[in-house]
């Protein structure tokens, strides 16, 4: 919401502010001052100078030498100005003062100085200044020239300060009014905070009736069919209509809040529509079909041709203004072609009405269309406003001679809303703010904003146009307001002790971090939405239930308009987007979730799944992502060994290199190589490995408390095997021969050589394993050592091993 | 006599132990003096041919030259082996400044070290951490916060919908609602997390980013105590200079509300281009919890009362660590990752 302060200063005229004071009051009682723009910016030393001589340039054809008083002297301008003659009185920017923009209207950091110069060998003190040069434009002052020097009325003093004539000693606000100040999105409204905030007196218009002796119920008839969605519609007619510009401190007012100057009557509907904050409009009576308005919902299919010309589609639910043969607007967003205001117009039918803010903002999308008025209808405006400003137009109109105004007033109103009482408890108050203030204090805050206070019943009255306040909170709020946020005390809260911590989810999260960053993979975060094209880009089969995502209803765009079930996509674009740029060796991680429905269409709420997502290409391999995964789980307490599956079923990894996890045969995620046609697809030349770990299924065997086992004390002794086994049997199978036989005393055992070549015969491979045997209580005999080993190596022929010497 | 000799072979030995230059050449005398074939050994060998009543003189005598002849080669040795750990040392000289052999660490997303912080403080005042879900059926998301169906906040939000249900969170005050609901009481509770509105992407906008909110409820809770709270966590976030204002504000969920600044950590106030010459920055929304919202969630507003505060991670991220395009924070070019 736009205002000049002088246009303020209309109702509150002792407020004698500076702009810097009045930006930081405003914004510390409620009414955030979000942008202003100083009208009499790098306007210095400009007076009136009246031109006594002008003369031609020896030297050029279009340049004019002139003698102009400035008050004080006579100063020499040598100008190009088409539009001067003796006697005008013009804007003079003195040698060494300074205009805020070129001739162009193009504004300059600082502005121009001027100074003392020659042109064409003829010396020139000062310039005379067009309106563009004083910062401004031709919308505030539509008497200035197209292109040219201002000119001022004749009968302005000479000498004086020309930007304090033009009223340009002023300064336009831009106020950030927040949703549930409806009253704010008006002039009287920021005015009334204004004369709040600085104790000033408040002086709205004062607006009487209006009319001549005739009957507006002769001229037009009104039915509102649908009284919920319209409480109230007021309407006037004016006659004898004269079209005309209208007064240039109205027009000035207008541009200076943005709002193009048109005619006297939409100027004023605009000027009254930003003073009151409530829209009207105005329709030629005469093409009023009936002289008859009705105002009802649309039948669905129905079009409507706005007044910009375009044709609108509409529902059952939009609420049009109708006469007794068509459409003639839509009801708080734009009138129709079909009654528009003209030049030639006579007669109109001045609309002041109130909708359902809901059904306007609901409309408003509908049509694709939305305009001053039903941004300020869907706020939801109070309906005791809707008169006044009618009369106030009105007023206007008599005022500027636009029209005569028929006399009475059509009001189809619901029964007006009651002014609410809500009961006033200044302790309770000093209790939800912390402060000790007397009950007189927090009554004279009210006062100020028109809350009257019953003593009697011990309720504050709030007026209908504070729609805000319904409660004890919100009476806290204005005196909060009012007192300063600043004034109140800061404090602890007291009370019993919690105990802060993080959720256990969270910190098996920060190891997974912690251990994924030692081993040089960084944090990435991807978008939770992506393509629903991604599923084939990891080379998903047409009925993958990877695929079964739910979709947004109103996405940014095709590409953003999927929950991912997977964080694949995210991975690979992110390491893509690193290997585009040439980064060597990149690791990255994410933790985030997947978004699984239970079942589709979405019914409730989904299967939220965190999972840390490992990513790398460069050095390292399979096994360094499978030490990276092994860490993990050992850090979070999961000790016993996690089987890896071999697996040739993810088509977005590499069919022999990829391995589903277990741990204690439940499902914790996979690893593997990505596909190189997948990996190519981001981007990614390099082998590039994955893995993928869901964490609400490791929260089930995640654990931080540990026991301490005892340092062994006997000796422990180690044999080495070595064998021939066929290629195809895996070391885990190996591993898990050992692990079942090694007895009661196997420690440990580890792979130190796996060996395929020459010296071995074809479709075997060598395969070398150190095994640790050790009892806590005792030193093992060679006798026990011997037969545990037997029976490893026993199970080992049984799966094919050739043990070797 | 035996006097003599032992004097003798002490002045022999000790001056060959004072001109030995290497520590064999020390060994050389231990054997020759005093080993099991040595001269002294061979002197208490010699003991028979002595009288008993002399021998435990005698016996008394070798001890002490050999003790004497000891205790100087210990000395010598002890003072050889210094010079020779002294070269060795000056021989392992190395050159401290050739370059470190670093372990190539990971670093955390920004936005998480943002988190992390904002946590340990919390955490430190009796918070608990809370999570909640992602997508949110509507009546947590704005029902329960006082904002009713068709109310404009909503379309304010730039809600993203699944059905008329179900919505991507639009900010993770849900997590708030469903811990008071569980009416487990005094509650302290902060909800960080990733919410969704539907705004394009561009320099300071994301479709997608994270919030941290805190709440608290308890009997005999102002709104100085906000205040208060606010301005510790503002100094420990940002420096024990932070000042801190508050400005009125307006959100449905709390009642009353305001808009906190904190004096900008880059400038110190005086004003600079991160505080656009204001001298401050918006930092977070907050406000008493409005009455409706924990009648909603079945708190008694009588009885009890409490405080709501929220921000954005990733306006604390890009503050403080002078990132100047939101759309770095998603990118993951480890070039940028690994600032942190």
């Amino acid at each position: 919401m736009k205002t000049s302060l002088s246009w303020l200063r209309a109702y509150v005229p002792e407020l004698d502010v500076s702009v810097q004071v009045f930006t930081d009051a405003m914004t510390l009682s409620g009414t955030k001052v979000e942008d202003c723009v100083l009208l009499d910016e790098n306007l210095d030393q400009i007076v009136i100078g009246q031109i006594d001589k002008i003369e031609k340039h020896p030297d050029a054809d279009k340049l004019l030498i002139c003698q102009v008083n400035v008050g004080s002297e006579v100063v020499q301008i040598v100008t190009g100005a088409p539009n001067v003659n003796t006697g005008d009185k013009v804007p003079i920017v003195l040698a060494g003062g300074n205009v805020a923009a070129a001739r162009d209207g193009v504004k300059e950091p600082g502005g121009m100085k001027i100074k003392k110069g020659k042109l064409r060998g003829i010396e020139s003190t000062g310039m005379m200044c067009s309106i563009e040069e004083l910062g401004s434009t031709r919308e505030m002052y539509p008497e200035a020239p197209a292109d040219g020097i201002y000119i001022f009325p004749a009968d302005v003093e000479i000498g004086v300060d020309a930007v304090e004539a033009l009223g340009l000693r002023d300064a336009v606000f831009e106020f950030e009014v927040t949703s549930n100040r409806v009253d704010c999105y008006s002039v009287l409204g920021l005015a009334r905070e204004a004369a709040a905030t600085f104790q000033k007196p408040y002086r709205p218009v004062v607006v009487s009736d209006t009319g001549n002796d005739e009957d507006v119920n002769d001229y037009l008839k009104v039915t509102v069919e649908n009284t919920t969605l319209c409480p109230r519609f007021c309407a006037k007619v004016i006659k004898n209509i004269k079209i005309a510009p209208s007064p240039k401190w109205l027009q000035r007012r207008l541009a200076s809040v943005g709002i193009r100057p048109i005619n006297n009557i939409v100027d004023i509907t605009n000027y009254v529509m930003e003073e009151y904050g409530q829209p009207m409009h105005a329709y030629n009576l005469e093409k009023i079909g009936g002289r008859h308005i009705i105002v009802k919902t649309a039948q669905n299919g129905d079009t409507f041709t706005t007044l910009d010309g375009k044709e609108r589609n509409l529902d059952e639910n939009v609420l049009m203004i109708c006469d007794e043969n068509k459409p003639i607007g839509i009801a708080g967003i734009m009138g129709g072609e079909n009654t528009m205001v003209t030049e030639d117009m006579e007669i109109m039918a001045l609309e002041v009405a109130t909708f359902d803010g809901v059904n306007i903002r609901k409309s408003s999308k509908k049509v694709g269309l939305r305009t001053d008025a039903s941004g300020k209808f869907e706020k939801g405006l109070d309906p005791h406003n809707a008169k006044l400003a009618l009369n106030r137009a009105c007023q206007l109109i008599e005022e500027f001679g636009a029209g005569e105004v028929i006399g009475g007033t059509i009001d189809v109103a619901e029964p007006l809303k009651e002014p609410l009482r809500v009961k006033f408890d200044h302790k309770k108050i000093n209790g939800i703010l912390g402060t000790d203030l007397s009950q007189e204090t927090m009554l004279e805050y009210f006062a100020r904003i028109e809350l009257d206070f019953d003593a009697a019943t011990n309720e504050v009255t709030v007026p209908t146009f504070r729609q805000d306040i319904e409660r004890l909170a919100d009476l806290a709020e204005e005196v909060a307001r009012f007192y300063g946020y600043d004034k109140i005390p800061t404090t602890l809260p007291q009370g019993e002790a919690t105990i802060g911590k993080l959720a256990f989810k969270m910190r098996v999260e920060q190891v997974a971090r912690n251990v994924a960053e030692h081993a040089g993979f960084s944090e990435g975060m991807s978008y939770s939405f992506e393509s629903p094209k991604v599923f084939d880009q990891l080379l998903l089969d047409a009925n993958a239930s990877l695929r079964q995502s739910i979709e947004i209803l109103n996405p940014l765009g095709e590409d953003y308009s999927i929950m991912r079930t997977s964080t694949l996509h995210g991975m690979f674009t992110s390491l893509g987007t690193n290997a585009k740029r040439r980064n060597k060796d990149v690791r990255l991680y994410e933790l985030g979730n997947v978004y699984l429905a239970r079942e589709l269409p979405l019914q409730e709420l989904p299967d939220e799944r965190t999972q840390l997502t490992l990513g790398f290409y460069g050095t390292g391999d399979f096994f360094t992502m499978k030490g990276v995964v092994k860490a993990f789980l050992e850090k979070l307490g999961m000790f016993e060994k996690e089987n890896y599956c071999i697996d040739d079923k993810k088509p977005y990894l590499h069919p022999g290199r990829q391995a589903d996890i277990y741990y204690q045969d439940k499902l914790l995620g996979y690893l593997g190589q990505v596909h190189p046609t997948v990996a190519e697809s981001y981007g990614l030349n390099e082998a590039t490995y994955v893995a993928v770990l869901d964490l609400n299924t490791i929260l089930d065997f995640a654990t931080f408390d540990r026991k301490y086992q005892g340092i062994a004390k006997y000796p422990a002794v180690t044999r080495d095997i070595s064998m021939t086994i066929a290629k195809e049997v895996s070391a885990g199978q190996i591993e898990e021969v050992i692990s079942q036989k090694g007895g009661l005393y196997l420690e440990s055992y580890v792979l130190f050589d796996v060996y395929e070549g020459a010296q071995i015969e074809a479709g075997l491979k060598s395969v070398a394993y150190s095994i640790v045997f050790r009892a806590k209580d005792k030193t093992l005999e060679e006798a026990e050592i011997s037969a545990a080993m037997e029976k490893v190596i026993k199970g080992l022929e049984a799966i094919g091993a050739k043990l070797r010497k | 006599m035996m006097q003599d000799k032992l004097q003798a072979i002490q002045a022999e030995a000790i001056s060959l132990i004072r001109a030995a230059e290497k520590p064999e050449r020390l060994h050389d005398v231990r054997v020759k003096y005093l080993g099991k074939k040595g001269e002294l050994t061979g002197l208490l060998k010699g003991m028979k041919d002595i009288s008993p009543a002399e021998r435990p003189k005698v016996g008394q005598m070798v001890n002490d030259t050999r003790e004497a002849i000891e205790a100087v080669l210990e000395e010598v040795k002890a003072g050889m082996d210094k010079k020779i750990l002294e070269a060795k040392l000056q021989e392992e000289v190395i050159d401290v400044t050739l370059p470190a052999q670093k372990k190539g660490l990971g670093h955390r997303h920004p936005n998480t070290i943002a988190r992390e912080e904002v946590e340990r403080i919390f955490i430190g005042m009796g918070y608990e951490v809370m999570e909640g879900p992602e997508i949110e059926y509507d009546l947590y998301c704005f029902e329960k916060l006082n904002i009713p169906a068709d109310h404009p906040a909503k379309d304010e939000q730039d809600t993203f919908y699944i059905n008329k249900e179900i919505v991507l969170r639009t900010h993770t005050s849900p997590v708030q609602a469903r811990a008071m609901e569980k009416g487990k009481l005094p509650l302290r509770m902060i909800a960080p997390g990733r919410v969704f509105r539907s705004d394009e992407v561009d320099a300071t906008h994301s479709p997608s980013f994270h919030q941290i909110e805190g709440l608290v409820v308890d009997k005999n809770l102002s709104f100085a105590d906000l205040k208060g709270t606010l301005a510790v966590f503002a100094k420990e976030l940002f420096g024990a200079e932070t000042k801190t204002k508050f400005r009125p504000h307006h959100f449905q969920f709390t009642e009353p509300s305001a808009e906190v600044d904190v004096s900008c950590f880059k400038c110190g106030g005086s004003g600079c281009r991160f505080c656009k010459g204001t001298g401050w920055i918006e930092i977070l929304g907050c406000g008493m919890v409005h009455p409706n919202v924990l009648e909603m969630c079945g708190i008694d507003s009588e009885v009890y009362s409490g405080f709501a505060f929220g921000m954005g991670l990733e306006r604390i991220a890009l503050l403080k660590y002078e990132i100047d395009d939101m759309r770095l924070l998603y990118e993951n070019d480890v070039r940028f990752l690994q600032q942190f």
